[in-house]
């Protein structure tokens, strides 16, 4: 069969691209978990594990150009080629979020702190959603699963409206805690930005399955066209 | 008539040779001042349909041909027409370099002379400078004109036969498979003689090079074989190069260029 | 599969050897082939030296026959040759090269060519006697030219025609397809790529192909026997209506004469003969690869 070789490494590069999806839903899950059980020593341990994730990158990114190089895709194949570089890029910096939840968890410490917890799991647990089902989408070319994700995105916006108000009061309340209190800000904000970029894989998904380019607004249906 | 932008286009083009139908209904236009490339499978018929543009095709006795093609809005295979004139304004350059056994400067003038140059010896020595600066050519072999062109390294005769070509100031330069017979190097050059012989002509290269086709024509016309027994060969998509290779429109055209054909 | 143990067997070994050696016979043989025709050869030339070397003097060249063979020459033999082989080509090479490229290059392809040059190709192979005959009946007799050398030339215009036409078709069939398809995509017409690129390549296999013919030429006796060159001239002949004799002729004259210093003479002039051949084939080969090398 023609372009057999070709065919097999895209498959291992897509199972790489799933593997470190799986990756940075593990560390986004185990950094809200951090946060809520004040677990210094987990944080350290998502450390870790965002060297691995970066390393698996860089790897997985040099797999794409060797095989640009070598194989010399052309139509379809560039474009999914194109699109794995783009999820890979959007996965590390998904990953740095993670790692940035992480990072606040050792800045409070052991320090008193209000949080809002219930919203923080809550938009995990549905950007963890959106990311693994998008990649779902991604690896086996699905653009209408992908163009229904990103309407997901609302409910983690209104989320993150909850909390920021939340976060206000409570820096307003207790202006001694502003300093700690103040960093939830950014764990929202990551988790709300780590939702953001499931639409850019979405959209890449999209590009790869059909040559279209556009941006997915999630408020707005009339964009969806297949 | 609307010709300004498209110099050649075939209507309703079929070739026939004796009764096999080699090339079946095609229908495209050449854009002015662009490159055009054929590609497809080998034995899809682009070097019959690139050979029907300057008529070289009735050289073989039991070919004839259906259908017009239009030379700026005029049928080049009108019965008043003769196929000597159109080959002076079609110019061709073939697959493995064929340079006359003369010198350098004999295998530019002689076209020149043939079609009716009269002037002086300097007039003379002009043109065939001036074909040679065209092909990329004439540093390397000024000082060695009355050399035999047989002499030369096979992308440099080439390059002459590209001068040789261009001296006689065709209007399009048809090329089949010009760079298949040349190493990588020769076949750069080749490529990037190409643009900027688009500047003055209208080049259709035919190509079994998918990656020489991208890398230096506009647009690409793909060819395939078709019909009952697919032993007639047709335009399946044309459209420009860059639509083509990142999004083709037919799933045959994008089975071809990623290579999953056959 | 057994037959891949049969292989490793003893028997493949012989194979092998049974197979160089028929090899080795056969270039035994063809060796043998080769010196025994050499050796032939050798010993003809041998024989022919050791004849006419005494022989061999400018008288050669300067006297005409004569009964005392101290005295006697070649010198009408030789001016004789001379002249015919001038008038031979002046008639052959024009019309030979001239119907060859017709031919070959402006004919149509049908029935009546392909006739044509099926016979073409077949009186090359016709006995020169034939032609000898052809020209005593035609020319000698009905044109009543008589056997002078016009008729002589005639008839041997007529033996070497075929030859030449040939040739020129062979050398005009090798000129390259690429090469003419490039000349008519500069908008030249059928005329222009014969007259400036396919005779101009085939030129130096044509010129070797005429040399060869008549180099042909010149050793044929048997015609002009035929249209009565076999006489005893004494005299320069003066024009193409004179009578003649050739070379070959003279030294069949020669030999059939009972005295043994007559058979030097006779050597004598073969060796004469011979170099002219010998030099007219050196002529065609440095032609050849002079004018092909260039370009």
């Amino acid at each position: 069969m023609p372009r057999d070789t070709l065919i097999r490494q895209i498959n291992q590069i897509q199972d790489e691209i799933l593997i470190l999806g799986s990756m940075v839903e593990q560390a986004t899950l185990s950094a809200v978990q951090a946060l809520k059980n004040r677990d210094t020593h987990l944080a350290h341990e998502i450390f870790e594990q965002d060297q691995v994730i970066n390393e698996k990158r860089f790897a997985i990114e040099n797999a794409i150009i060797t095989l640009m190089a070598t194989q010399q895709p052309m139509a379809r194949d560039l474009r999914g080629m194109t699109a794995m570089l783009e999820v890979n890029t959007e996965l590390e910096r998904m990953g740095d979020y993670a790692k940035g939840i992480a990072k606040v968890v050792t800045r409070i410490g052991e320090g008193e702190v209000v949080i809002p917890i219930q919203e923080i799991e809550k938009m995990a647990e549905i950007a963890v959603s959106m990311l693994h089902r998008a990649l779902g989408a991604f690896i086996s070319e699905n653009s209408s699963q992908a163009l229904a994700i990103p309407k997901e995105d609302d409910q983690v916006d209104e989320l993150f409206n909850q909390a920021y108000r939340k976060i206000i009061e409570a820096m307003i309340a207790n202006p001694n805690l502003i300093d700690h209190t103040n960093l939830m800000l950014w764990v929202i904000h990551n988790l709300e930005r780590l939702a953001d970029r499931v639409t850019n894989i979405c959209e890449r998904t999209v590009f790869s399955a059909t040559g279209e380019l556009f941006e997915i607004d999630g408020m707005d249906e009339d964009d969806a066209n297949v | 008539m609307d010709n300004n932008h498209y110099i050649l286009e075939t209507q309703n083009l079929n070739i026939y040779y004796g009764n096999f139908l080699a090339v079946k209904d095609v229908n495209f236009k050449v854009h002015r001042h662009q490159i055009t490339a054929i590609i497809g499978p080998s034995g899809c018929g682009k070097s019959t349909l690139l050979r029907a543009f300057n008529r070289m095709n009735e050289l073989v006795p039991s070919a004839r041909s259906e259908g017009k093609i239009l030379f700026n809005g005029e049928d080049i295979y009108d019965p008043s027409i003769d196929p000597v004139e159109v080959r002076r304004r079609i110019g061709m350059v073939f697959q493995k370099p064929n340079p006359f056994p003369k010198s350098i400067y004999e295998n530019i003038a002689w076209g020149l002379k043939i079609n009716g140059f009269r002037g002086s010896k300097s007039e003379l020595d002009d043109l065939v400078e001036q074909a040679l600066r065209g092909a990329a050519l004439w540093d390397e072999v000024k000082d060695k004109l009355d050399q035999s062109g047989l002499s030369l390294s096979g992308g440099q005769q080439q390059r002459l036969c590209i001068a040789r070509a261009i001296a006689i100031k065709p209007e399009v330069i048809l090329m089949d498979e010009p760079a298949s017979a040349l190493d990588p190097i020769a076949t750069l050059k080749i490529e990037d003689l190409m643009r900027e012989l688009k500047e003055n002509y209208t080049i259709v290269i035919v190509t079994h090079n998918m990656q020489e086709a991208a890398r230096v024509s506009d647009y690409t016309a793909m060819m395939m074989l078709t019909g009952n027994e697919e032993r007639s060969g047709t335009v399946i998509e044309f459209d420009r190069t860059d639509l083509i290779f990142t999004r083709p429109k037919d799933k045959r055209t994008e089975d071809y260029i990623t290579g999953r054909f056959g | 599969m057994s037959t891949t143990t049969l292989i490793r067997d003893v028997n493949f070994e012989r194979d092998l050897s049974i197979r160089k050696i028929k090899g080795k016979i056969f270039e035994i043989l063809a060796f043998f082939a080769v010196l025994l025709g050499i050796a032939m050869l050798l010993t003809l030339l041998i024989d022919v030296f050791f004849d006419g070397l005494p022989w061999l003097s400018t008288r050669l060249f300067t006297e005409f026959p004569s009964r005392f063979p101290e005295k006697a020459g070649l010198r009408s033999a030789l001016q004789g040759s001379i002249w015919l082989m001038v008038l031979t080509a002046a008639m052959a090479v024009p019309i030979g090269i001239g119907a060859g490229v017709y031919l070959e290059e402006f004919a149509p392809q049908n029935r009546i060519t392909r006739f044509i040059e099926i016979n073409v190709a077949n009186l090359a192979g016709v006995p020169s006697i034939i032609y000898g005959l052809l020209g005593l009946g035609l020319f000698v007799r009905q044109l009543g030219l008589g056997r002078t050398l016009i008729a002589g030339a005639m008839t041997m215009a007529l033996l070497v025609l075929p030859i030449i036409i040939v040739t020129t078709r062979e050398a005009i069939r090798a000129v390259p397809r690429s090469i003419r398809q490039a000349a008519l995509a500069l908008g030249a017409t059928d005329w222009e790529v014969s007259r400036d690129h396919v005779l101009i390549y085939s030129a130096p296999a044509i010129m070797t192909g005429v040399i060869l013919a008549m180099s042909r030429a010149i050793g044929e006796t048997a015609p002009l026997i035929t249209i009565g060159a076999l006489t005893y001239i004494a005299f320069d002949p003066k024009g193409p209506f004179d009578i003649f004799t050739v070379l070959p002729i003279q030294i069949f004259n020669w030999v059939s004469l009972p005295q043994s210093s007559f058979h030097g003479l006779a050597a004598a002039g073969i060796i004469i003969l011979l170099l002219v051949l010998l030099s007219m084939n050196a002529l065609a080969i440095w032609l050849r690869n002079r004018l092909i090398i260039r370009w």
